[in-house]
């Protein structure tokens, strides 16, 4: 029993990570009907701009001290929302019209010319970096579970990244034109919603989400490098999908799920090699029973 | 495209076997680069099959090149050692088919289940094949599992590269360019129109599945007996997306198109090595412009209407 | 007589909406019967049912005397039905001669052993194909077009295209949604003199959706009006354009007060 809490604990803490990442892709999907396979990247690109924000974020704030940990959570999610911004522009909406596989396409290449970036020597390089103690660690021990502080922060600060995404989604403006765009976008142009802003908005805030990700990522896993996007960022967008692509409260789900079976397969003696296909397979088989995700609803062609 | 197509392949049958008689006054480096070229042949056409022609989006064709790979190569590894070298073509002929027909009984289990799902389910479905396998591969010990499999005789020569993908072309160009073929393309253009004019729909998307797999598993083969070693991380997510983005500069469903992207994308990296740190970094922007200024492809003239003899 | 399609209380209903209620509805072997209705009154969906695109939720649909149930559109085209679409569906990329020669195989056992093989039967085979199709291209003054990309026809031509192609699966029914949708008067005549033509020439039976009310009358022996879904009226063009219960559908209550 303390066994499978134990897996649980883990898992949901790997569930939450990935349910963040994939709130980006869902949320793009939902508006531009498109996956933005750069966005694991982005997730990249947090966990990179935590590593350099440390320092110098430590010169102002005590080390290893909870607010200059969300200090410097605050800059990457901030830095990695220009990114993510800068990306839509230059790459996106020059191809705002055209077929989907060619965006799909041009998707994949923005994220090869970042990762292969990042990977040059100039750049980051591509050895794997440590990642530094943003705040103290301490591991709990509660009767033979083994709780780290990381994780509990991994949950909070997750669970506040959520409650502070449906606010806005539903409770603000922006969030109340995103839901409009996505449901159809030429009659939100029709009310006066100005569409680019809108989905500049939605690559903002999804970025935002990846970083922190990414940062709480560093935080538990310490080892970094600039194709940690690639697999994770795979996992992320299968759970969007599983959860049903365009839906949000899906993408939690689908990242918690896919996190939890992953870690339970991880921890059988058999399956544990096979990790890495588990969220394929999940996937593999979802679709098979509900084409388009577990909490979407059905779409029916019109003849 | 009658007679005519079959006195094609077998000129070019030909034409293979001659150069490769010779190969032997052929500098080694260039002569590795053409057989490369050939593989690449074999793997973009029949990828064009099941995403250029039949319209269905797949992201994970290096999957069927890496069971048709292992398969071969394992199949040689195990007899070759037991019988005299007079064999080794047969060894080699029926390793390869081995290996194509495996992929082929993959193409058809990632085939069927995939059939409702459009678009980027789709790739994302067939993507995570891609992944799965190669998982597999990674961690089955008879496969070598992480370290791969290595002293797989080097018996690939531009013989059987190009004889194959001569092979390769001839079919899924006659295939296609017949009143049964256009049942591919109709499925591609408006699928309930296909149906409604009596194509059967799932058998279209099936078949090009299990052909383009077969032959992907053929290009497996080929390519496991030329570098002489297989790992598996050579048949990831990246190496799919190298075909894709042969099929799509060769504009989806034009084969000429394709055959010459697959060869301009095989040389390119080669004289890009100079620039080797920077290689794989204008790969990618390559890739973003191509798309932003040309998405039919480098290769589509005005409208070519696949009108066929 | 027996009738070629036989509609029994044919209902669908998709989650809380019912597009088609307890229909009933049959097409003799050589009829031209007409289905008219407001938008939105389940016409499309219909046929949607009779081809099998969808499944009805109850009711029967039998076509030759045999159930169509569970039964795939491509294998209800064997069987003999044929349609056409409300928005024009040609194979886009293909050329005129290439869109019939892909609805004219559903009756060869044209194979891919023939098309790899290439052997003479595969030759006899095409030529066949060819005849077939230039055949029917001729009949309709299609054929000097033959190479011509199927999207770049004039519209009028395009819906005539997908009224051969229909055709060309040799059915004996065949299924028209709206074809005169789009057309002007002049073009509207000739279509009500070529669905005259195609029931001769072909001795089929022909169903028709349209919203022309001068084209269903002229055309239709018999018509059957659907409103919400559910059948309100039927019979001859004279008896439903005198019926009260039609004119309301279309026109609302007030006007039946002034009618």
């Amino acid at each position: 029993m303390t066994e499978f809490l134990q897996q649980l604990i883990n898992g949901l803490a790997l569930g939450a990570i990935y349910a963040l990442i994939a709130l980006g892709y869902t949320m793009v999907y939902g508006i531009l009907r498109f996956i933005n396979f750069a966005h694991g990247d982005v997730f990249m690109l947090g966990a990179f701009a935590g590593l350099f924000l440390t320092p110098v974020v430590q010169r102002f704030f005590p080390p290893q001290s909870y607010l200059g940990g969300i200090v410097v959570l605050l800059l990457a999610m901030a830095i990695c929302t220009g990114f993510g911004i800068l990306i839509e522009i230059l790459a996106y909406r020059p191809l705002r019209n055209r077929p989907k596989l060619t965006v799909l396409i041009t998707a994949i290449g923005v994220s090869l010319f970042i990762e292969y970036t990042c990977q040059h020597r100039l750049v980051f390089g591509a050895a794997p970096r440590k990642f530094p103690d943003l705040i103290p660690v301490t591991t709990w021990n509660v009767d033979q579970l083994v709780v780290s502080s990381t994780q509990v922060i991994v949950f909070v600060t997750t669970i506040l990244l959520l409650i502070i995404l449906r606010f806005i989604v539903q409770k603000t403006r922006m969030g109340t034109a995103m839901r409009a765009v996505s449901f159809n976008e030429q009659a939100a142009a029709l009310m006066g919603v100005n569409i680019n802003s809108i989905i500049s908005f939605t690559f903002g805030l999804g970025s935002a989400l990846a970083a922190a990700g990414g940062i709480l990522f560093a935080m538990s896993y310490s080892s970094i490098d600039p194709l940690m996007g690639v697999q994770t960022g795979l996992k992320a967008f299968v759970a969007a999908v599983v959860g049903g692509i365009g839906n949000l409260p899906g993408a939690a789900l689908g990242g918690i799920l896919i996190g939890v079976i992953e870690t339970f397969a991880g921890g059988i003696p058999g399956l544990s090699n096979y990790r890495d296909g588990i969220a394929f397979t999940i996937l593999i088989v979802v679709l098979i029973f509900r084409p388009t995700g577990l909490l979407s609803k059905p779409q029916v062609e019109k003849v | 495209m009658k007679s005519g197509a079959k006195r094609y392949l077998l000129l070019a049958l030909l034409a293979a076997v001659v150069i490769s008689f010779f190969s032997a006054y052929f500098n080694r480096y260039y002569l590795g680069v053409t057989i490369d070229v050939g593989i690449n042949i074999i793997l973009a056409v029949s990828l064009n099959l099941i995403n250029g022609h039949t319209g269905q989006f797949s992201l994970g064709h290096a999957g069927f090149m890496a069971v048709g790979g292992y398969i071969a190569a394992k199949f040689s590894l195990m007899l070759s050692p037991a019988l005299p070298p007079w064999a080794q073509p047969l060894i080699f002929g029926a390793g390869l088919l081995l290996g194509g027909s495996v992929a082929a009984l993959t193409g058809l289990a990632v085939g069927v289940p995939t059939l409702r799902l459009y678009g980027d389910y789709l790739a994302i479905v067939t993507l995570g094949f891609g992944e799965i396998i190669r998982v597999f591969f990674q961690t089955t010990e008879t496969f070598g599992a992480a370290t791969g499999l290595t002293g797989i005789p080097n018996w690939t020569n531009f013989g059987w590269a190009w004889g194959s993908a001569a092979i390769c072309v001839f079919v899924v160009t006659c295939l296609v360019n017949s009143t049964y073929g256009r049942g591919f393309i109709a499925v591609n253009d408006d699928e309930i129109a296909a149906s409604a004019s009596g194509v059967n729909p799932v058998r279209y998307k099936v078949t090009a599945f299990v052909i383009g797999a077969f032959f992907a598993g053929i290009a497996g083969g080929l390519y496991a007996h030329h570098k002489s070693f297989l790992s598996p991380t050579g048949f990831d997510f990246m190496k799919s997306i190298d075909i894709v983005v042969m099929v799509i500069l060769g504009g989806m469903g034009r084969t000429v198109g394709v055959i010459i992207a697959a060869i301009l994308l095989t040389l390119l990296p080669e004289y890009l090595r100079e620039f080797s740190d920077y290689r794989m970094i204008l790969y990618a922007l390559l890739i973003i412009i191509i798309m932003i200024t040309r998405p039919q492809g480098l290769f589509t003239f005005g409208f070519k209407v696949r009108n066929s003899k | 007589m027996p009738q070629l399609l036989q509609l029994n209380q044919v209902t669908i209903r998709f989650g809380g909406l019912t597009a088609v209620s307890e229909v009933d509805l049959h097409v003799g072997p050589r009829e031209l019967v007409g289905l008219i209705g407001p938008n939105g009154a389940g016409k499309t969906t219909l046929f949607n049912l009779i081809t099998g695109v969808y499944q009805p939720t109850s009711g029967a649909i039998h076509f030759d005397g045999r159930p169509t149930a569970k039964l795939k559109p491509h294998q209800l085209v064997r069987r003999g039905i044929a349609r056409t679409f409300q928005n024009i569906r040609l194979f886009a990329s293909m050329t005129v001669f290439d869109n019939v020669r892909t609805a004219v195989q559903v009756h060869r056992t044209h194979g891919i052993r023939d098309a790899l093989i290439r052997g003479g039967q595969f030759r006899r085979a095409e030529a066949d194909v060819e005849q077939q199709v230039m055949e029917l291209l001729a009949i309709f003054h299609l054929d000097q077009l033959r190479n011509e990309p199927a999207r770049g026809l004039p519209y009028g031509d395009q819906r005539r295209l997908e009224i051969i192609r229909a055709l060309a699966t040799q059915p004996r029914l065949l299924l028209l949604d709206e074809p005169a949708a789009g057309m002007n008067p002049t073009e509207k005549t000739e279509l009500t003199e070529l669905v005259h033509f195609i029931k001769e020439k072909f001795q089929i039976a022909v169903l028709l959706v349209e919203h022309d009310m001068r084209v269903v009358m002229g055309i239709c022996e018999r018509i059957a009006v659907l409103d919400y879904g559910v059948k309100i009226a039927e019979g001859t063009p004279a008896e439903v354009r005198a019926n009260a219960r039609v004119v309301e559908a279309y026109l609302g209550e007030e006007a039946t007060k002034h009618a």
